[in-house]
């Protein structure tokens, strides 16, 4: 036990501050600022699931934002037309996870790779976008669910405790729920990358015709680790709606894809710890930048990215637990192994 | 009925005014607390060019009511939120208004999707909610005020001209979201009552810069007059690609919309020049109110800025609006105000007398139809205190206060 | 008859102004392996020195075809000298950084012209095809493709430049060895990509209107159409331009300009299935 404590120490501090934080904070915050954390605890699902596409799968997807965008209006059609948020809530995870196995398969096992899977996601998100976008008409509608367009649907109802649709969440459940599904993904993504698949996606990563070479489909393992990576989106997705009550195509929008990736490259797109950091951090940034009118919301986001890009090119969580904790274990203990502290990263 | 808020000309009219300004402004800071407006507009991310002037009439209405002692005695302060073209952050900001700042009204929202967005928000958090803009109405929702235009006080103006001028064959191009379809349903039915004929109707999303087989598809359908609903970036493409082709005067245009982002300032006179519109406000109304307006606006702001338009001094009228309406209250709680503005209240605005319809939340007001001359929209006729019909068919908030929807009127 | 004219122009000029929107890209991508998201945005700062000369009484034909260039090739340059050289052989940190410069140059833009859209007058009036009326710049667009695409085949094929340029792009250590600077000739093909950024964002101003945003409409289409048409910066400009813009009006007369963008998506995607390498990975291999 205490090995494991030790082996563990950070993910242990993680859990611990994840309960506190889930617990804690429904007590102490006001009702604003419980809003804007779970809108922050959102993202920062949405955050890991790219990380772990990523930054532990090698699969550059440029066009995240529509898994997001699917699982979003998923849930929006299928909530207005059942009433119930049970059933909605696992289709809106089932349909980006179906869509990101189709276009794997697509890719993948037309050994498509780096760059040109970029292009491939980029451009399947501006159809999407543009597709949505284009279904103002009255004509446009699945079920009684009008896909509004340009204007995105209004009035999404809020997700229910399963099965009784008077009962819907509160400010604070929703505020529980979404910490508690941050925890879940997260630690279940650790556990994941654990095990032999995970070990074996990273090694794809690595060099992907040693894996090959060994024995290993390296296809299979990228198909994989994208449905899963689109199914988490998915499910951030669905809890943005729930959480507006409203979606619309700027959640496909190539913006969106594009703060995802600065999320990573701010917070270091080769850890789970990180990319959560990066979302908090940017998208608080980004809220402030609102308030006030002598900088361009642009400006900075950009210029976050381009200095990220060149001078911390691994994003803040390595450089803390790569530099600076080294650093400071060697001013306390000259002899300390740099395995634990570095556990982290290399998962 | 509440005149003359407009008129600030008392307090330069005598000595003991200028004495006395300063003590009420004191007076003011005493009182208590400022009063909080809260301003959502996109000041940038892609609709920066109509949301920067609103937010600067806006500003100059409140720093006006400042300067004269505040509004019942205490000073407006304006809280800004630069909603960045961002229906998401439109979202978090209307929590923040009503939530953080418990600001007193909501003035914004640009796009209809952004006040979908925000509507249900300031419901739900029960903070009054002002959107100042033309749309394509319906909207029946106790807690929200409109003095912007809708089909029925200009639409209908423009689509009778056209058929009384032009002749029977209309095609319509129009933004490719709720305005713009719903507004092109207008025109079908205005057409239709007036015994013309919609050739064909073709929807661009906003940032459509490519209108060349759009103009061919015109050329080949032959009709008398076009009808142009459009929005965003792509309108400026449309009128230069179509006067590049030597169809400018030899087509005529109407317009719900050009204008309003100043579209005639980066276009020629050539490309702009006969292209009918119908707003409440224009910049050259010739009338004392609108006179004082630009003077003591440009005072402040600088004479080369840019041209009132009609969208943006919906902004200001707006805010006139709701002041008069904490006046009559003679509080900010969010009941009483709604009480006195539906007591039919009216203000003697620069686009002539505006008066909030109890019955819808719309405004009743003069409409104005032009021809665009040399960049400036020269007055045909004025159409006088033209009311939210469109609206008013459906809407009845007198009788069903609890209603909080936005009816898609059928039109076909 | 005349209808199938102006139909016809309509149809070539979706091309010219594909190949146009995408050869300065194609370029950098051909000789460098970068791809420059920042690319609509140099076009866009283009448009707005051409507008801005066009406000201080410049000649027209100046403003749109000279000034352009010089400017956005001059920015480029010091792009090139102050982030893309420090990224070099790494396509996907380009791909990053130059995004992030893109949103800071949209940005950048907003702040210093902000409010309005800025206008430059269409120079040349309509032409009358039978009974239809056509637009006579569209004609000069299509013109000033072809003058830019030959004028770039003249450039890499008689001048030093771009025979060094070329032997850079072959086998950079080999061109190292013999004593060519490479560290230049990329700082300078940079700015020649930049140059023909600026110089399409000149010539479309006229017909698309000036704000800040307008670069976003340009990248999807010039990146898929440089990654479609593959490593021979010319030749693959030229198929994939006449791909994807026959298509993308196909679909448009058959319904709208949305689903003709849609079709125009689509048909990237399954290109690069079939031939993740572009068309010239594939055929026409070792043209320019």
């Amino acid at each position: 036990m205490t090995r494991f404590l030790r082996e563990n120490a950070a993910l242990v501090a993680v859990a611990i501050a994840g309960i506190a934080l889930l617990i804690g904070l429904p007590l102490v915050l006001d009702l604003y600022t419980l809003l804007q954390v779970t809108l922050y605890v959102i993202y920062a699902i949405l955050a890991l699931s790219l990380a772990f596409i990523w930054g532990y799968g090698g699969i550059l997807c440029f066009g995240h934002s529509v898994f997001f965008g699917l699982g979003a209006y998923g849930y929006a059609v299928s909530v207005i037309n059942m009433g119930d948020s049970t059933l909605p809530f696992l289709i809106a995870i089932a349909l980006p996870a179906v869509l990101a196995a189709a276009l794997g398969y697509f890719m993948f096992y037309a050994r498509i790779s780096d760059v040109y899977v970029g292009v491939i996601t980029l451009t399947v998100t501006l159809i999407f976008y543009n597709v949505v976008n284009s279904t103002a008409g009255p004509q446009y509608h699945i079920g009684e669910a009008l896909l509004g367009g340009f204007n995105g649907m209004p009035n999404v109802p809020s997700l229910n405790i399963p099965f009784q649709p008077d009962n819907t969440l509160e400010p604070a459940g929703m505020f529980v729920l979404c910490m508690a599904l941050l925890l879940i993904v997260y630690f279940g993504l650790h556990i994941l990358l654990r095990t032999r698949f995970g070990r074996v996606l990273v090694a794809v990563r690595e060099n992907e015709q040693r894996v090959e070479f060994l024995g290993y489909d390296s296809r299979l393992h990228k198909l994989i680790a994208f449905s899963i990576g689109g199914a988490i989106a998915g499910l951030a997705g669905c809890l943005f709606t729930a959480w507006g009550n409203f979606v619309s195509p700027t959640a496909f929008s190539v913006v969106q894809s594009a703060q995802i990736i600065i999320w990573l490259m701010v917070g270091g797109a080769g850890t789970l710890l990180g990319p959560v950091i990066g979302a908090v951090a940017i998208s608080w940034l980004t809220v402030q930048i609102g308030t006030q009118q002598t900088v361009n919301a642009n400006v900075v986001l950009g210029g976050i990215l381009l200095v990220f890009v060149l001078l911390v090119p691994k994003g803040v969580a390595p450089m803390v637990t790569e530099r600076l904790v080294p650093w400071f274990v060697s001013l306390r203990r000259p002899a300390a192994s740099p395995r634990n502290v570095a556990g982290e990263s290399k998962a | 009925m509440i005149r003359g808020i407009s008129r600030r000309t008392l307090l330069k009219s005598g000595a003991a005014a200028t004495v006395f300004a300063p003590a009420l402004v004191r007076r003011a800071a005493a009182a208590g607390d400022p009063i909080l407006v809260g301003s959502m507009y996109d000041l940038s991310g892609g609709l920066e060019a109509s949301g920067k002037p609103m937010y600067d009439v806006l500003n100059f209405a409140v720093s006006e009511m400042n300067d004269a002692g505040g509004l019942l005695g205490r000073e407006v302060k304006v809280v800004s939120f630069d909603t960045q073209t961002n229906m998401q952050l439109y979202a978090q900001y209307a929590q923040e208004a009503a939530l953080k700042n418990k600001v007193a009204v909501v003035h914004g929202g640009i796009t209809s999707a952004s006040r979908e967005v925000i509507r249900p928000v300031l419901d739900k958090y029960k903070t009054l909610y002002f959107y100042d803009m033309p749309y394509e109405g319906g909207v029946c929702d106790r807690n929200i005020f409109i003095d912007g235009l809708t089909p029925a006080h200009n639409t209908q103006i423009l689509a009778e001209y056209g058929l009384k001028t032009w002749g029977k064959k209309v095609y319509t191009l129009a933004a490719d979201y709720n305005y713009g379809q719903i507004t092109s349903d207008w025109v079908k039915k205005y057409v239709k009552d007036g015994g013309g004929e919609v050739l064909g109707t073709e929807f661009f999303p906003l940032d459509a810069t490519n209108f060349g087989s759009t103009i061919s598809k015109i050329q080949a359908a032959k009709p008398d007059w076009i009808m142009t609903i459009l929005v965003g970036g792509g309108p400026i493409s449309f009128y230069r690609q179509f006067n590049a082709a030597g169809l400018s005067g030899k087509i005529p245009i109407a317009s719900t919309t050009f204008s309003g982002a100043n579209e005639q300032l980066v276009l020629t006179p050539e490309e702009s020049n006969g292209v009918v519109v119908a707003y409440n406000y224009l910049q050259t109304l010739d009338n004392p109110t609108n006179k004082d307006f630009l003077k003591r606006f440009h005072a402040k702001y600088g004479a080369d800025y840019p041209p009132i338009s009609d969208l943006t001094m919906a902004s200001y009228q707006g805010m006139l609006l709701w002041a008069a309406g904490v006046k009559k209250a003679g509080g900010i709680d969010r009941e009483k105000v709604i009480e006195a503005l539906e007591s039919g209240i009216t203000i003697d605005a620069p686009s002539g007398a505006v008066t909030l319809d109890p019955q819808t939340h719309h405004c009743t007001f003069d409409v104005h139809l032009a021809r665009m001359q040399d960049k400036q929209p020269v007055l045909i006729e004025t159409f006088p205190q033209r009311k939210p019909a469109d609206t008013a068919a459906v809407c009845d908030l007198k009788k069903n206060p609890r209603e909080a929807k936005q009816y898609i009127i059928k039109v076909n | 008859m005349d209808l199938a004219v102006v139909v016809g122009i309509d149809f070539i000029y979706a091309v010219a102004t594909l190949a146009l929107i995408s050869i300065g890209l194609a370029i950098v991508f051909g000789m460098m392996r970068i791809i420059n998201l920042a690319h609509g945005e140099f076009m866009v700062m283009g448009s707005y020195s051409a507008a801005v000369a066009v406000h201080h009484h410049v000649n027209i034909w100046i403003a749109i075809l000279i000034v352009p260039p010089v400017v956005v090739a001059a920015i480029g340059a010091i792009i090139e000298r102050v982030i893309i050289r420090r990224l070099y052989g790494r396509m996907v940190e380009t791909m990053l950084a130059t995004w992030g410069l893109s949103l800071f140059v949209v940005g950048i833009l907003t702040m210093v012209f902000g409010d309005i859209t800025e206008g430059v007058p269409t120079p040349i009036g309509g032409i009358t095809i039978g009974s239809y009326q056509a637009s006579g710049y569209s004609l000069f667009v299509i013109a000033m493709s072809i003058v830019t695409i030959a004028g770039v085949y003249l450039v890499l094929r008689t001048s030093r430049l771009g025979l060094l340029a070329r032997g850079t792009m072959q086998n950079a250590e080999m061109a190292a060895a013999l004593g060519v600077d490479t560290s230049r000739i990329y700082a300078v093909t940079f700015a020649f990509g930049a140059a023909l950024a600026g110089l399409a964002g000149g010539i479309l101003a006229p017909v698309s209107g000036v704000f800040p945003n307008i670069g976003g409409s340009y990248i999807g289409r010039a990146f898929i159409t440089v990654i479609g048409g593959g490593p021979a910066a010319l030749v693959g400009t030229i198929s994939a331009s006449t791909l994807f813009g026959v298509i993308n009006q196909l679909a448009t007369f058959a319904s709208n300009p949305v689903y003709g963008e849609v079709a125009l998506l689509a048909a990237a995607i399954i290109l690069i299935r079939l031939l993740p390498q572009g068309i010239t990975g594939r055929y026409f291999r070792g043209s320019l």
